[in-house]
């Protein structure tokens, strides 16, 4: 067992009669069982198998605080950065895992835009009937969230509601803790027939490392629609592991877009269970990392229904020493007759010391099916870049505006007309090059 | 306009261009015909700069300068350009984007401001017509789903645009019907002036029916083995390409 383990248990004698629903037996009882489950198995290691090509020792070796202080210093002009421009959004900011009243923009009007701590000590019945119901009970990770998270943001929209502008969700971290570990999570509750729109965003503002630790639990009512946009472009000193599980009904629409860009390791752990017919999942997403950065993308759709669609398409370029892993599993269950499901992982090396490692996963138990999946690993075309620059457009320009090209179809699926402009600049901008024409 | 002496090329081992002589002087168009695998689109790479290939003697003098240490972009902002035998697709990147970025940076490279935007369209829009291009040609995917047609069609668009001094036109009637071969050819001979030059390289005489070449070489084995005027042109449709294999046995 690690040090970073031991702190980790030992902490939780005094933080267990500070956490938010304390009172309530049933969340109690959820911490201690879920911290128990921790212990027997502590943190992943290589040997594990879906931990087999992402290391997370490095990120554990650093000293971190575990039980954090909030941080009043942060004002607007820190986060703006961090926020979408010329758009109006409902906020729910986090500073050090502490809800910052004086930076967020919450509501209780037609849905519920708060936190989740307010879950936690005012809705027991949200609490019984959805907490730990979409994230599995078997992950570690999982686990130790539960057992210690205190906060973060709580979305409930009303049935037939449509949501009237987009959320935006940031989780920061300052370095007034020094190495900080933080473990926030959301509950995202999506009834019959209403909609919304999410931006989310880990974002490091201090010199001290973070490493953070997020569970988001999403689940979406028959008929209910979500886009959910995850802008991961965190400072190098930080890293992440997102566990997102969204539980779908029937002919609900889902989609997830993860946009790594940041951090020193992200991992991924995105899981859709398809628990009606007629659903549609879509997971879509675009890395672009350089030296000493890891993005592992690990997901799951699991079908358990019939006549339902999932469409995933992940395109990850790579530079520098950087290491990029996708893991695809698809389940289709033997009453998940009908099912239609994509899947597409593409990825462009920039350097020779740069790494891939790519799995797709199927397995299937329906014999009425329609699974395609595929994955590349490759360079840019040298023909193309020929023909680039035989038209007067210098190598530099040539090979950035090829893989905008080749990286830009993940973007389809963004609807916020502002997302898409940062997403845009967030490419250019790693990329090193100019991308007018995109704009 | 450019000079081309004793060069030499191979791609990988494999010796393909031998020792080329061949000038062209603005206001020009030459024809450089041959049998399949004799090096004709080997020259236009090499011309245009394509790395590939490794020029292994002989050099390239373009307007008094020597072209083999520019690369090809370079070339193309000196006012090279080569229309492409098989033009590749680039999905994700509309026509209107890829011409608008080539023709600004185009424009840096020789030192001068972007072209304005209401300027581009304009311009866009009256290249376009000219080659009897369909509005929407602009919006979709660089060659993306074209057709054969298309895609030369395109070729030619490009070339409108960015008004090379020396074009070249690597079988660019390959693949075309008689309609798309007369609106490329009609493009062709309206960019025509005394200040250019236009190389088109072919297999057949057909194309050479539109824009009326000059000069006619004949490429066989890595070299040129010989010129004439238009009438040659019309000796190899007649006679085939085995007479100058005998001659050259």
């Amino acid at each position: 067992m690690t040090d970073f383990t031991q702190d980790i248990l030992s902490s939780f004698v005094v933080a267990e009669r500070n956490l938010n629903g304390r009172n309530n037996p049933h969340v109690l009882d959820m911490r201690r069982k879920a911290l128990d489950a921790f212990e027997a198995t502590g943190f992943p290691t290589t040997r594990d198998e879906e931990w087999k090509y992402t290391n997370l020792k490095p990120v554990l070796k650093e000293q971190y605080n575990i039980l954090l202080k909030g941080d009043d210093a942060v004002d607007f002009g820190d986060i703006k950065p961090f926020l979408l421009s010329d758009l109006d959004t409902y906020k729910i900011v986090f500073i050090n895992g502490k809800y910052s009243s004086w930076l967020s923009e919450t509501t209780h009007h037609g849905y519920d835009i708060c936190t989740f701590a307010a879950a936690l000590n005012k809705y027991p019945d949200v609490i019984e009937n959805y907490l730990g119901k979409a994230a599995p009970a078997d992950s570690t990770m999982v686990n130790l969230n539960t057992a210690f998270a205190n906060d973060g943001a709580f979305i409930r929209v009303k049935k037939g509601v449509v949501v009237d502008k987009p959320v935006e969700i940031l989780y920061l971290t300052t370095g007034e803790n020094g190495a900080s570990f933080s473990q926030v999570r959301n509950l995202i509750i999506m009834e019959e027939n209403s909609e919304c729109q999410i931006v989310e965003r880990h974002q490091n503002l201090g010199d001290a490392p973070s490493f953070t630790n997020f569970v988001s639990e999403v689940f979406t009512a028959k008929h209910s629609r979500l886009n959910y946009y995850k802008v991961q472009n965190d400072a190098l000193h930080s890293s992440l592991v997102d566990n997102t599980h969204v539980k779908q009904d029937s002919e609900s629409n889902a989609h997830v877009g993860t946009y790594t860009f940041g951090g020193k390791l992200v991992r991924n752990n995105l899981h859709f269970y398809a628990g009606g017919s007629h659903t549609e999942s879509h997971m879509d997403g675009i890395t672009i990392i350089g030296d000493g950065q890891t993005a592992d993308h690990h997901t799951l759709v699991d079908h358990q229904e019939p006549d339902c669609y999932s469409r995933e398409l992940y395109k990850g370029i790579y530079l520098g020493n950087s290491h990029g892993v996708f893991n695809g599993k698809v389940m289709v269950r033997q009453k998940a007759q009908k099912t239609n499901a994509f899947q597409q992982n593409d990825n462009i090396i920039l350097s020779d010391k740069a790494r891939v490692d790519t799995k797709p996963q199927l397995e299937i138990f329906a014999d009425d099916v329609k699974c395609s999946h595929g994955c590349t690993v490759g360079q840019l075309d040298r023909n193309a870049l020929f023909y680039l620059r035989s038209r007067g457009i210098p190598k530099r320009e040539a090979e950035g505006l090829m893989t905008y090209a080749f990286a830009s179809d993940a973007l389809e699926y963004v609807r916020i007309p502002q997302l898409e402009e940062r997403l845009n600049r967030l490419i250019a901008e790693k990329l090193g090059i100019n991308l007018e024409f995109a704009l | 306009m450019i000079k081309i002496k004793d060069l030499q090329a191979r791609v990988e081992e494999k010796e393909i261009l031998k020792g080329i002589n061949l000038e062209i002087n603005a206001g020009e168009v030459h024809a450089i015909m041959g049998p399949n695998g004799s090096g004709k689109s080997t020259l236009s790479s090499v011309i245009a700069g394509r790395e590939d290939y490794e020029v292994t003697g002989g050099a390239i003098d373009f307007e008094g300068e020597d072209l083999l240490d520019l690369d090809p972009e370079e070339r193309a902002h000196k006012g090279i350009f080569l229309s492409f035998q098989y033009p590749v697709e680039i999905p994700g990147v509309t026509v209107s984007n890829f011409i608008k970025t080539a023709i600004n940076e185009n424009r840096k490279g020789r030192g001068q401001d972007p072209m304005e935007a209401r300027e581009m369209l304009a311009l866009m829009r009256e290249k376009s017509a000219l080659l009897e291009m369909d509005k929407s040609y602009l919006s979709r995917s660089l060659n993306e789903g074209f057709s054969g047609g298309e895609k030369k069609r395109n070729e030619i668009f490009q070339m409108a645009m960015l008004e090379p001094k020396l074009a070249i036109l690597d079988e660019t009637d390959s693949g075309l019907d008689i309609d798309a071969l007369r609106i490329v050819a009609n493009g062709v001979n309206k960019l025509r002036s005394k200040e250019n030059a236009v190389v088109v390289i072919t297999h057949y005489q057909r194309l050479l029916d539109y824009i009326k070449p000059d000069f006619v070489h004949v490429l066989y084995k890595g070299k040129i083995v010989k010129s004439g005027g238009p009438e040659l042109a019309l000796e190899l449709e007649e006679k085939g390409y085995d007479w100058i294999k005998q001659e050259n046995a």
